[in-house]
């Protein structure tokens, strides 16, 4: 789960982590308001959980109202890489001489929790680090212990940060580290992290991302989860509890457990198709969420052909063709062709059960990827 | 022979008397598996169909020489469970527990560094040798014993290929589910280097996915240390970056790292066919043996 940055930048002013004066809006007034008591200039942003909102016009600065009116007016309402922005965040514009990156992050080649440092910030960080790896000072923390002070130190001394803020941003560093591994962080990140002409140090933006595996147990955190702000179907699965993600394609694809439904999403590319989503309907399928992922594809207005392939471990076939059978048999027309292919558990007795006036069967995944890639071509056609 | 697990495993499950815990035990008792206890703190001295409950693992181990469990634990107190496995000295601990939070897992990955218990997952499907033992949630009836070990980060992938490879009578030694998530226990290298140490493994099939480096890391070690011959098949190829593909281990990063396509060209360069279908790894392995 990914916090908006103003979200962020209150659980950071909540650990003592130094962040602009700001206020959020939903309107040009409110936007109007609040630059009014920060006072001029400030800087308008989308509050949009997207990389680069500044290259795409999600971050403007403003002197005096005339140019607030202007920006907000903009920015509200705008269509910034296909989310609508709906509030900025109004902060006071930080007069800056340099400009560093801090985070932390899961190193899961190491299996260990890293903290991070460099002064190059202010641009892409994993941009830096594909180019010049060196660039950024890295230390591993030992989840034994927690990260000790002098890494923090070694860190930023490492980065090569100018001496007279060091002290400071290890500072920051720490509180980082110790808010990230309290609050099951999966990244936390400043970047960038200002160092002003009286040298300072300001978390300019504030990136906090939270371990969905965690949020059970940070209630506080899991109440920030957004209303829906994203792709409608991709909402309808997070109420279906489905793993969804929507692709370009037009051939649906349900199945169950998460390295097959991937593969049956390449065999349609490999075989010339081109898959629509990744739709986990998970282990133990009962017919409710059968016909709820038959509704959620059906509803794709871009899916022409539809492939469900299920290899029953726990899941049993005959359990997955009756929900087929009974979600199918309640339209008065298919919407849209369905190819299924069951395998494992009761996969026989599945397959005997299926009603094939409304679908068609295939016995192997790659038969039933090439008939429904078929069938979308002809749709297409 | 066979890798980690056969007929004289003595099997602890952790969590017997949850939904899941019982289910799975019932199902390894029917294929062969010697369950000879399980625990569920508060329950001691019960039991479950004729298998003797206790509080602990260590109270199991000693009453019932148990050198293996099988975690069927929450997540929310799946990794004291795992701290709980590990203190005990066993052999192997497989956790089929979905969502531990990787914090958590950091925590048990150090621990374990520690022991020389082999940890297999979580969020994996388990370990089976056919026909002698199986210790996790896999259907038993799809596999066939033969000399073909089998790797795979995947689930219900690993029944497909299974499926596929039983089909055209190539049996297994051994397959392990390694796990989807970010940090797991024993991972390709591992289990790499236990298929080539068996010497009745003949072949080794890797299923890998997108998301981290581990594959390009069991590439390297093919090449400098693996006799046996390997096939491999990469799942996502058509993942888009960014977006999690179900498993918490499953991302190709922003910056593009993890991508199916890396995967692929390092174990080619590895001298390791990669099918680009289930069907194309059972004709590749025909071939080999």
């Amino acid at each position: 789960m990914k916090l908006h940055e103003y979200q962020a930048k209150d659980v950071f002013a909540d650990a003592g982590i130094p962040v602009p004066d700001s206020a959020l809006a939903t309107t040009v007034e409110e936007a109007v308001e609040a630059a009014g008591s920060i006072g001029y200039p400030v800087a308008v942003k989308a509050q949009v959980q997207v990389g680069g909102r500044g290259k795409a016009g999600g971050i403007e600065l403003a002197d005096d109202e005339d140019e607030l009116r202007e920006a907000a007016d903009a920015i509200l309402g705008m269509d910034l890489k296909g989310y609508r922005v709906d509030r900025v965040l109004i902060e006071e514009a930080v007069d800056f001489v340099n400009e560093l990156y801090v985070g932390v992050t899961m190193d899961r080649g190491e299996g260990r929790p890293v903290a991070m440092a460099s002064t190059r910030g202010g641009v892409n960080i994993e941009e830096v680090a594909a180019e010049d790896p060196d660039a950024i000072a890295r230390e591993h923390v030992d989840p034994a212990f927690g990260m000790h002070p002098y890494q923090a130190r070694k860190a930023v001394y490492d980065a090569g940060v100018p001496r007279d803020v060091a002290r400071d941003v290890s500072s920051v560093l720490a509180t980082l580290y110790d808010l990230w591994a309290e609050k099951d962080g999966a990244d936390a990140e400043i970047n960038p992290l200002m160092i002003t002409g009286d040298g300072e140090v300001v978390a300019a933006d504030a990136v906090f991302n939270v371990d969905d595996d965690a949020l059970f147990r940070h209630p506080d955190l899991a109440e920030m989860e957004e209303e829906a702000a994203e792709d409608d179907l991709e909402a309808k699965a997070n109420e279906y509890g489905f793993d969804y993600v929507r692709l370009e394609g037009n051939v649906g694809i349900i199945g169950n457990g998460a390295g097959l439904v991937m593969t049956t999403l390449d065999l349609v590319d490999h075989y010339g198709g081109a898959p629509a989503n990744f739709l986990d309907i998970g282990g133990g399928a009962k017919a409710e969420r059968v016909t709820n992922a038959l509704d959620m594809v059906f509803s794709d207005p871009n899916v022409d052909a539809v492939v469900f392939n299920i290899f029953g471990g726990i899941t049993r076939g005959d359990e997955v063709a009756e929900g087929i059978n009974a979600a199918l048999e309640a339209f008065d027309e298919i919407p849209k062709p369905v190819v299924v292919r069951l395998a494992g558990t009761n996969a026989a007795e599945g397959m005997e059960i299926l009603n094939t006036d409304l679908v068609t069967v295939e016995s192997t995944l790659e038969d039933a990827v090439k008939r429904a890639v078929s069938y979308a071509e002809e749709v297409d056609a | 022979m066979s890798v980690l697990v056969d007929d004289d495993t003595r099997v602890v499950v952790q969590g017997i008397t949850g939904g899941e815990g019982k289910f799975h035990t019932r199902q390894m008792v029917e294929y062969g598996t010697n369950v000879v206890a399980g625990t569920s703190p508060g329950k001691g001295g019960q039991e479950m169909d004729g298998i003797p409950v206790y509080d602990t693992v260590e109270g199991a181990v000693e009453a019932e020489d148990a050198d293996a469990s099988v975690v069927f634990v929450p997540p929310a107190f799946a990794a004291d469970a795992l701290f709980e496995a590990l203190d005990t000295s066993l052999d192997l601990v497989v956790a089929i527990t979905e969502g531990i939070p990787a914090q958590d897992m950091s925590r048990v990955k150090r621990a374990e560094e520690e022991t020389d218990t082999y940890l297999v997952g979580p969020n994996c499907p388990g370990v089976i040798t056919p026909g002698e033992s199986k210790l996790g949630i896999l259907p038993g009836n799809i596999f066939s014993d033969g000399n073909v070990g089998l790797i795979s980060r995947s689930g219900t992938l690993t029944y497909q290929v299974v499926d596929n490879l039983t089909e055209r009578g190539l049996g297994q030694s051994t397959a392990i589910g390694i796990g989807g998530d970010p940090i797991i226990g024993t991972d390709f290298v591992d289990a790499l280097s236990l298929f080539d140490e068996d010497p009745d493994t003949d072949a080794i099939v890797m299923c890998g996915e997108i998301g981290g480096e581990d594959e390009e890391e069991a590439a390297a070690f093919i090449d400098e240390h693996v006799s046996t011959p390997v096939v491999g098949f990469i799942a996502g190829r058509t993942a888009p970056p960014g977006k999690r593909m179900g498993h918490a281990g499953a991302i190709v990063s922003g910056s593009g790292t993890g991508t199916a396509q890396s995967k692929i060209d390092a174990l080619s360069a590895a001298g390791v066919p990669v099918g680009d279908t289930p069907e194309e790894v059972a004709d590749a392995v025909a071939d080999l043996l």
